[in-house]
Order: structure tokens, then C-alpha cells, then sequence
């Protein structure tokens, strides 16, 4: 670089390098000033310049591309009329169906029964389960004696319990809201566990410190730590009570329980008819997307962001 | 004379001992810097005087109101603010809701870090990471200050700035540290008086003053500094095979 003037005569002629230079080999305490300006020097050069949040097209484009490509596939195979058309339905059928079941009244009733139920139904699971978790997570005796019944409890299908829920509480919301519970409950209070075994044990050890008593302990640093892993939990737990709900208004049909997707789904099979079983099954998966998009989803993503773990993951 | 170490030993069961015999007096506004090789059980020691394990023998004389701490890494909640994590430190001391606001800004402007109070730990830098934990560790408002190789984590410039960083603060506050590293230098630059404990067992063999002359004059530091690593090599070269 020929336009430019020797930088090292150019560092010498500067009357204030001196001073730096007899502060750092004296180690004599840098002043207050000069402090202050270095390290904010080094603080901006150590620190992430902001990021902007632009809506990011191809999280919603490519999802659709990839709905439109499977409803293509579907119509294909169908207008090869390998099987018969009443046995496989088109999408277009399906399509048809749910505008006739809509019209009836009998899909918004069907959606809002069973939505309402798993809500209800989850938020219930989600008040008994936080606190036997917590218990259980800080509680080790408690731990050694429940938890393999809470893991066993998880793997068992809630559906098994159908059967005994009929006898006992016959065909009433009692039924539903049992087996809902017993699918979601184990699962919530195995993601609060996990959640609160995977605390960097400096946490503890800093709340200690900090002279944190055990419920401060539990309510300030334990329950916030675990926050990511109850949430898998809640996620879970979520996706249990909707299954188990499904399956029990499959199976218990009549009395007084009300008429929800599952019952739609039973009656389609009744009726033979194959495009209000596609209708059915594509609500169900439909509503479990969107809660997954508009609750879980928004939630997790602002939690895990909010710590600085979401950095290089494919979200 | 805020701590002191009588006789104190530690094994863990059955083991060996961590520490044996480790006698130290540290009094109300010193800067100590306990130094030693891996093994020397440094952090042990520590947490003995913290009151975060008990001592297996011997006794030891420690503020009634225990010791704030400053570990290696720097152990911010993530889920909290910088700001924030230094008012949950005055709200677990019982610091008033109103105060405490004005406390942990003023912490924070006394660790440099007044307009970065509202970035949560992921956003910040190892360094500044390190200096909101210095001011959740002053939060505390202990006299004793214990410090587990708080900076052996930060590059060699960041950690320079924080030795100088701490000096004020010290000076500034009069607290009395207990600073354990294995940086002989790191001693030399921040301690008034170096201990060094050996390995298995850890115990107290020697110990220098470092004095004003040694601030001011660096080939003088660079003397003690050598002094002193020959000695640890010394201990060190006991444990060969």
C-alpha cells in the first residue's frame, strides 16, 4: 500500500500513546475514564449488532407448497381409478362433504364440542399435574416411589381406560374427561420432571448462595429453569388429551355425551360413508395443527429465544 | 478478622483427603489470592468458607451473615434480564420492592454497564456476562467476597481490563476477597498477599506479600511472579512417577 504513511511512524507521533503504554506495563490502575472507555470499546466489539425481524416468506410458502403437492398427489392417484370411487374418495369429494357438513351445522358443533372438551380437559390436567410434578421433581423419596408409575402410566394408552370409565361413570362427559386426564396428566408431569432434572446444577448452587429459601428455590429458580422442558410436557400433554378424547368419543357413543369429531368420525363409519370419515380425520389433524401454530408454537419459540436457544436450530 | 482457617481438613468418604491442615487468617478489607495447581482443592476450600459443605475436621471463623460468591462461569438466570438478575440477588436479601430498582442500577453503573441493564444474559459478552455477576455478587452486600476463578474463561484483553475493573470496585468498596485462580500472574497483579496451597492434600505452604513497589515497578512483579512459579512447579514436580 504505497498511499499510505508508515503506521508505526504515525503511531509514535500521537502524544497521547505514551500514556496508554505506561498504564498497561505498570499495571497501575487504568483511570476511571480511560476504564469506562475501554471496555465499552470492547463491548461493542464483543457484542452481536441487533437483528431485524422480517416476516421470513418461506415459513409460510413452503409448508402450503408442500400441502398443494400432496392434495395433487392424492387427486392423481384417485383419477387413475384403481379402486372404487366411493371407497377411495377424492379430495375434491371430501371437499364437497365438508361444505354439506358445514352447511348441516354439524361440523361447527362437532369442532366446538370436542374443542371445548380438550381444553377444558387439558387445563384441568395442567392444574393437577404442575404441582405433583414439582413435588416430585424436589421430593427424592417421593421420586424413587411414584416415578416409575408416572413413566408406566405415560406408555400405557389412555384408551385402555375407556372400558372401566363406561362402567363406572357410564355414557356421560364424566367418561371423556377421565380418559382425557388419564392421557395427559402422566405426560405433563414427566415433562416438568425431565425439565427440572436437566437445571444446570450452578443454578441451585447460585440460588443457595443467594440465600434462596425451598419455595423461593422452587418458585424463582427451579419452575423458571424448567420452563422449556414443562413446556415439551404441556406440548405433550396436550397431543394426549386430544388423542385420548378422540378415541373415547369413538368408542362411547350415546347417552349424554355430546357430539363431537369422534362421534362424527363413528357415524361416518356407521353410514359406510368414506368422505365423512376423510372429513372427520382431516378436522381432527386440522385442529391439532393449528393449536400446535398458534399456541405451542409462538410460545416456545419467544421462551427459547428469550434464553438464546434458538440460534443455528432449523425452526 | 473475618475469616479464619484453623486445622481445617476435608475428605469426601472414604478418599484421601482434599485438604489437611490448612491454617490461614485473612483480615476485614485484605485482597488474598489463594493460588495452587489443579487437585489443590482451591474450590473445596472455598466452599467450605462460603458454608456451602462442611469442614470434615478442624474449625474455621467466618462472618455471621455468610459470604457472597462469584463463580467461574457466570451463572446468570437466562430467563432473566441483567437488571433482573441482579434485583432477584436483593430480593432473595430482602431488599424492598422500591429500592431495589435504584440498587441494581446503581450496581450496574458501577460495573460499567448502566445502558446495557435490559439485555438478557445470551446477548451479552463473556466479559459483561462476568461483570453482572460481580454485581449481583456485591447485591449481596456481604463483607466477604469469594471468587472461584472468575475470569479463566475471558480472553487475555477482556481479562486484563476486568483485573483493573476489580481493583476499583475493591478499593471502591472495601470488601475483603478471596480470589483463587491458578494464574500466578493473575495472583500477583490482584492479590496484596499469595497463598499457595499444594496438591492432595491442600494445605497453605507458603505465602508472599505483594507490595506497593510490585504495582508500580514490573520488573520487580516479574521477579515475585517467577519466584512464585518455581515454588508451584516445585509442588507440582512432587506428584511425577
Amino acid at each position: 500500500m504505497p498511499s499510505n504513511p508508515t503506521p508505526l511512524a504515525e503511531a509514535s507521533a500521537d502524544p497521547a500513546e505514551p500514556r496508554h503504554i505506561h498504564a498497561a506495563l505498570t499495571r497501575t490502575s487504568t483511570g476511571n475514564e480511560d476504564l469506562r472507555e475501554l471496555e465499552s470499546g470492547l463491548d461493542s466489539l464483543q457484542s452481536d449488532a441487533a437483528r431485524k425481524n422480517r416476516i421470513d416468506w418461506s415459513r409460510i410458502l413452503l409448508p402450503i407448497a408442500a400441502l398443494v403437492v400432496l392434495m395433487l398427489a392424492w387427486q392423481f392417484y384417485v383419477s387413475l381409478g384403481l379402486k372404487r370411487r366411493d371407497l377411495v374418495p377424492g379430495p375434491l369429494d371430501v371437499a364437497a362433504q365438508v361444505g354439506v357438513l358445514w352447511n348441516e351445522g354439524k361440523l361447527q358443533e362437532a369442532v366446538w364440542t370436542s374443542l371445548q372438551r380438550g381444553l377444558v380437559g387439558f387445563v384441568i390436567s395442567v392444574a393437577i399435574a404442575t404441582p405433583v410434578g414439582l413435588l416430585l421433581a424436589q421430593v427424592a423419596p417421593l421420586r424413587r416411589a411414584f416415578g416409575p408409575l408416572i413413566s408406566g402410566l405415560q406408555v400405557l394408552p389412555s384408551v385402555a381406560w375407556v372400558p372401566a370409565a363406561i362402567i363406572w361413570f357410564g355414557l356421560t362427559d364424566a367418561t371423556v374427561y377421565f380418559v382425557v386426564f388419564m392421557g395427559a396428566i402422566p405426560s405433563i408431569i414427566n415433562g416438568l420432571i425431565s425439565g427440572v432434572d436437566q437445571i444446570p446444577p450452578q443454578y441451585r448452587r447460585v440460588g443457595t448462595v443467594l440465600g434462596a429459601s425451598r419455595l423461593e428455590m422452587a418458585l424463582q429458580i427451579i419452575l423458571p429453569a424448567a420452563l422449556p422442558g414443562y413446556l415439551g410436557g404441556l406440548k405433550q400433554g396436550w397431543a394426549f388429551s386430544w388423542r385420548s378424547l378422540m378415541a373415547a368419543e369413538i368408542i362411547a357413543v350415546g347417552g349424554t355425551i355430546g357430539f363431537g369429531l369422534g362421534s362424527l368420525l363413528d357415524q361416518g363409519r356407521i353410514l359406510s360413508d368414506m368422505t365423512v370419515v376423510m372429513s372427520a380425520i382431516l378436522l381432527i389433524l386440522a385442529v391439532g395443527i393449528l393449536i400446535e401454530l398458534l399456541v405451542f408454537g409462538p410460545i416456545e419459540k419467544r421462551l427459547l429465544r428469550s434464553r438464546g436457544l434458538l440460534a443455528g436450530s432449523t425452526r | 478478622m473475618p475469616v479464619v482457617l484453623e486445622h481445617l481438613g476435608k475428605r469426601f468418604g472414604d478418599g484421601a483427603p482434599v485438604l489437611d491442615d490448612v491454617n490461614a487468617t485473612i483480615g476485614k478489607g485484605e485482597f488474598v489470592a489463594l493460588l495452587g495447581a489443579s487437585g489443590c482443592g482451591k474450590s473445596t476450600l472455598l466452599n467450605i468458607i462460603a458454608g456451602l459443605e462442611p469442614p470434615s475436621s478442624g474449625a474455621l471463623e467466618v462472618p455471621s451473615d455468610g459470604a457472597a460468591f462469584m463463580f467461574q462461569d457466570a451463572a446468570l438466570f437466562p430467563w432473566l434480564t441483567a437488571r433482573e438478575n441482579i434485583e432477584l440477588a436483593l430480593k432473595l436479601r430482602g431488599v424492598g420492592k422500591a429500592d431495589r430498582k435504584a440498587k441494581a442500577q446503581e450496581l450496574l453503573e458501577l460495573v460499567h454497564l448502566g445502558a446495557a441493564g435490559d439485555k438478557r444474559p445470551h446477548e451479552l459478552s463473556g466479559g459483561m456476562r462476568q461483570r453482572v455477576s460481580l454485581a449481583r455478587s456485591l447485591a449481596q452486600d456481604r463483607q466477604l467476597l469469594l471468587m472461584d476463578e472468575p475470569f479463566a474463561a475471558l480472553d487475555a484483553i477482556t481479562r486484563d481490563l476486568l483485573h483493573d475493573e476489580l481493583e476499583r470496585i475493591w478499593k471502591e468498596t472495601g470488601r475483603t476477597i478471596v480470589f483463587v485462580t491458578h494464574n500466578v500472574r493473575e495472583a500477583v497483579r490482584l492479590g496484596q498477599r499469595v497463598l499457595l496451597l499444594s496438591s492432595r492434600p491442600g494445605r497453605v505452604v507458603q505465602e508472599w506479600a505483594v507490595t506497593e513497589e510490585h504495582r508500580t515497578d514490573a520488573g520487580l512483579a516479574g521477579q515475585l511472579t517467577g519466584v512464585i512459579t518455581a515454588r508451584l512447579r516445585e509442588e507440582i514436580r512432587r506428584h511425577a512417577k
